[in-house]
C-alpha cells in the first residue's frame, strides 16, 4: 500500500545510496571519462580500500572515516604505479583497448584472490556505534550508515571538481581529455598529466571504500556487484562530469528505489538500466555530456 | 666361444608363471593404495563461501578420521575439491572434470541450493550418487533416484522450509491473520514462496506482501519499508547468508515489528553473522536443524565439534560450527557407510543401500524416503534473544538461541512480537 512515509522513505533512501555510489563512480568518471581508460578494476580498488580501513579499524581502533585520511594517498601512489605498468606495458604500444582491459580484469582477479588470502571470505564490518543508529525526521528514517557515505561521497566530488576546475593541474588534466596533440604542442606532457590523474581516480577508489566500510559488509568479491552501476553512472552522467556523475547516481538510486516500490525490487535493475538506454538513445552524450 | 644353450621349455613355463604372478601381486598393491577419491566444489570464495568453508573443513575432519580409521574397502580416501566461486554457473564445469579428467571415484555436492541445482544434471548424466549439502527441493520436480538431500527437511521439502514458523505462529494470541515473504528471485526463494503460501492457505491466512528481489540486493531498506506498509502480523524472511544480515540490519534500521519476524534466513546462525548484527538480531526466529543442546546430542557430535574448532580456528573459518559443520561431516558418513556395507562404488547398489538403510551419523539416525530427502523431517525454531554486544564470547554457547518450537524440543518461550525481544 503506497504511503507519503513509504514514498518519501523510498526516495530520502534512493537519494543516500545514489549519493554513496557516486563516490563509488568519481574515480571511474575520471579514468573511463577523461582518460579513455576502461579500468575495469575501479570496484575492486574499492574494494582494496575497504579493507585497508578495515585492517586499520582493527590493528589501531582508527574509526573508517579516519582511516580514509591514510588511505587516500596510499592509493594514489599504487594508482600512479598501477598507470606506470599500464602505459608501458599497453598504451605507449597501443594496445590500450583490448589488452588494457585484460589488464585491468586481471588487476581485478588477483585483487580479489590477495585479499583472499590476507582476510579470508567471511563477512568483514565496521565496528564504528554509529553504523547501528538511525535519527528519524518525522516518518523518514537518516539510518547514519547511510548518511555518511552520502556525505563522504559529496566531499569526494566537490574536492576532485575543485581540483579539476580550479588547479592549473586540474585544468590540464581536462585538457588532455579533449586533445592530448594540442597540449604536447603547448610543451606540456599528456603522460605525467593522465599519470596524475589516473592516481587521482585510484585515491578516490580508496576513499570510497572506506565508506563503503560504514555502509555494508565486506566481502572479497563484493566489487563486482558495483561494475555495471558504476561504468551505468560514468556514461549517463556524461563521461568525464563529475556533477553529471553526481546527477546520474542519485537518479540511478532512486529509480531503483521507485521502481521497487511500484513494481517489485526485481524489476529494479532493469528499470534503471532501461532507463539508461532510453537516455542514450535521446542524448547520447549522455546527461553532462558535450 | 660358448656355446649357447636354450633352457628347457618347463622353466622357462616356470619363470613365466613367477613373472606374471609378481606382476599381479604389486598390481593389487598398487590399486590397494590407490585412494578412493571423493570429488566436489565448494564456495569457498564468494557470498556462500563462509559457509563452504565451514563445510570443506568439516568434511576435511571427516578425511582424517576415516583415513585414521584404515580408510575406506582398505583403500585410502582423497578428497578433490574446486573452489566454485559462489556460482552456480561454475559448477558443471567443475564436476565434469572431476569425474572426466581427475576420475573421482564419488561425488558430493557444494553447499547450498543453487549450487547443488546445477551439480544434479551431471550426477544424473553420470548415474552417480549425489548427497546433496543444505538443498531446499532440488530433487522435488527431478526425482532422481540416487539424490540424497542432506538436511532434515524431509520429502515435502516445498512446505516443511515454513512449517517451524507456522507451528509457532499457530500458538500466538491474537491468532495472526496477516503474512508479508522477503525472499530473493532464485529457486531457494520461489521454493520458500511456494510453502508459505501453502500454509497461510491451509490457515486462511492473507499474503499481504510477496515480491521477491534480485538475488544480487545489497539495500533492503525500501523493501522492509513495503513490508512495513502492508502492516502484516507475521513476516517470513528466507535469503541466503549475505542477503541474511543485510535484511536484519534493515528490519532494525526501519523499526519494522510484527508478531514475529525471520523463519528462513539461512546462516544467520553462524559466527560472523551474530558478530557483525550484535544486538540487531534480537527477537528474530530462525529455522535450525541442530544445536549442540542435551536432547540433539548425538554419539560423537562433541568430539567432531571440538576437532572442526580446533582445526577451523587455524583456518580462520567460523570457529564455533554449530550451522552446517556437523551436517557436511555427516554426509561424508552416510556415503563411506553404505560403501562399506555394500564393498562398492556403483552408483545402483549405493542408491539402493542408503534407501533402504537407518544410517547412524553424529547428527543422529537418518533415514530417506523414496524422494531423497530425509523420511521424518527435523526442523527446530529458535529465537535470537538477550544479546547485549557484537563481541564473539557472546556466541560460544547456546544461551543466546532459544528453542522456541516444537514442545519436545523447548527451551525457552517465545517473545512476541518482535520489538519485545529487540529492546
Amino acid at each position: 500500500m503506497l504511503s507519503f512515509s513509504l514514498l518519501s522513505n523510498a526516495i530520502v533512501s534512493g537519494l543516500l545510496l545514489g549519493g554513496f555510489y557516486a563516490g563509488v563512480a568519481a574515480g571511474a568518471t575520471i579514468s573511463f571519462g577523461l582518460l579513455d581508460i576502461a579500468n575495469i578494476a575501479h570496484p575492486a580498488f574499492v574494494v582494496f580500500g575497504a579493507y585497508c580501513a578495515f585492517a586499520l579499524n582493527q590493528r589501531f581502533h582508527l574509526d573508517p572515516l579516519l582511516a580514509a585520511v591514510f588511505v587516500t594517498p596510499v592509493f594514489y601512489a599504487v594508482g600512479w604505479f598501477a598507470y606506470q605498468l599500464y602505459h608501458h606495458a599497453f598504451e605507449r604500444r597501443g594496445d590500450d583497448s583490448m589488452r588494457g582491459l585484460a589488464f585491468f580484469f586481471g588487476l581485478m582477479f588477483v585483487g580479489e584472490v590477495v585479499l583472499i588470502l590476507t582476510f579470508g571470505v567471511d563477512y568483514r564490518y565496521s565496528s564504528a556505534e554509529y553504523t547501528s543508529t538511525t535519527f528519524k525526521l518525522g516518518p523518514v528514517a537518516f539510518p547514519l550508515r547511510e548518511v555518511i557515505p552520502f556525505v563522504g561521497s559529496l566531499v569526494i566530488l566537490v574536492a576532485a571538481q575543485a581540483f579539476l576546475k580550479r588547479t592549473f593541474t586540474g585544468r590540464a588534466i581536462l585538457g588532455v581529455s579533449q586533445d592530448p596533440i594540442a597540449l604536447r604542442l603547448m610543451g606540456a606532457d599528456p603522460v605525467r598529466l593522465k599519470r596524475i590523474a589516473f592516481a587521482l581516480s585510484i585515491a578516490l577508489a580508496g576513499a570510497a571504500g572506506a565508506l563503503l566500510l560504514v555502509l555494508e559488509p565486506i566481502e572479497p568479491a563484493i566489487g563486482r556487484d558495483f561494475i555495471g552501476r558504476v561504468f551505468a553512472i560514468a556514461v549517463l552522467g556524461g563521461m568525464g562530469s563529475l556533477p553529471g556523475t553526481w546527477v546520474a547516481a542519485v537518479m540511478l538510486g532512486v529509480i531503483e528505489n521507485l521502481t521497487s516500490i511500484f513494481a517489485g525490487a526485481s524489476w529494479a535493475p532493469a528499470v534503471a538500466f532501461g532507463f539508461l538506454l532510453l537516455t542514450l538513445t535521446v542524448r547520447p552524450s549522455g546527461l553532462f555530456g558535450r | 666361444m660358448p656355446k649357447e644353450t636354450r633352457l628347457p621349455n618347463r622353466n622357462r613355463v616356470k619363470r613365466a608363471a613367477a613373472a606374471a604372478a609378481l606382476f599381479l601381486m604389486m598390481a593389487s598393491a598398487a590399486a590397494a593404495e590407490e585412494p578412493i577419491k571423493i570429488g566436489l566444489g565448494m564456495s569457498l570464495t564468494g557470498p556462500l563461501a563462509a559457509n563452504g568453508k565451514m563445510s570443506l573443513v568439516a568434511m576435511q575432519v571427516w578425511e582424517s578420521d576415516i583415513n585414521a580409521q584404515g580408510g575406506l574397502l582398505g583403500r585410502p580416501v582423497k578428497l578433490v575439491y574446486y573452489d566454485d566461486q559462489s556460482k552456480p554457473a561454475e559448477v558443471p564445469a567443475i564436476y565434469s572434470k572431476l569425474l572426466d579428467v581427475d576420475k573421482v571415484d564419488l561425488i558430493v555436492s557444494g553447499y547450498a541450493t543453487p549450487i547443488i541445482a546445477a551439480a544434479l544434471p551431471i550426477a544424473m548424466q553420470h548415474d552417480m550418487v549425489l548427497m546433496g549439502l543444505f538443498g531446499l527441493a532440488n530433487n522435488a520436480k527431478l526425482k532422481y533416484d540416487k539424490y540424497f538431500g542432506v538436511a532434515p527437511i524431509g520429502e515435502d521439502p516445498v512446505n516443511v522450509l515454513a512449517k517451524p514458523f507456522f507451528d509457532v505462529a499457530d500458538t500466538l494470541n491474537p491468532k495472526p491473520s496477516t503474512i508479508a515473504v522477503i525472499t530473493p528471485d532464485i529457486q531457494f526463494g520461489h521454493a520458500a514462496l511456494e510453502g508459505v503460501r501453502n500454509a497461510a492457505k491451509a490457515r486462511n491466512m492473507k499474503v499481504v506482501y510477496d515480491r521477491t528481489f534480485p538475488p544480487g540486493m545489497t539495500d533492503f531498506s525500501t523493501v522492509v519499508r513495503e513490508v512495513q506498509a502492508a502492516n502484516p502480523d507475521l513476516v517470513f524472511v528466507a535469503t541466503q547468508p549475505g542477503q541474511s544480515i543485510n535484511v536484519a540490519r534493515a528490519i532494525a534500521e526501519v523499526g519494522l515489528n510484527a508478531q514475529m519476524i525471520g523463519g528462513g534466513m539461512t546462516g544467520l546462525q553462524t559466527t560472523d553473522s551474530e558478530t557483525i548484527l550484535g544486538p540487531q538480531i534480537n527477537g528474530l526466529v530462525n529455522f535450525a536443524y541442530w544445536l549442540p543442546a542435551a536432547k540433539l546430542q548425538s554419539p560423537g557430535a562433541m568430539d567432531f565439534l571440538s576437532k572442526y574448532q580446533a582445526r577451523a580456528k587455524a583456518e580462520g573459518v567460523d570457529p564455533i560450527g554449530y550451522y552446517v559443520a556437523p551436517w557436511a561431516y555427516a554426509d561424508l558418513q552416510m556415503l563411506a557407510s553404505a560403501v562399506e556395507e555394500t564393498k562398492s562404488l556403483e552408483g545402483d547398489k549405493l542408491a539402493a543401500y542408503l534407501h533402504e538403510n537407518s544410517l547412524s551419523t553424529i547428527i543422529g539416525e537418518v533415514k530417506y524416503g523414496p524422494g531423497g530427502e530425509w523420511a521424518n523431517p527435523r526442523q527446530f525454531l529458535i529465537q535470537f534473544q538477550n544479546i547485549k554486544t557484537k563481541e564473539p564470547s557472546e556466541f560460544t554457547g547456546t544461551d543466546h538461541l532459544v528453542v522456541v518450537g516444537p514442545p519436545e524440543l523447548k527451551s525457552g518461550d517465545l517473545i512476541s512480537p518482535f520489538d519485545k525481544a529487540a529492546h
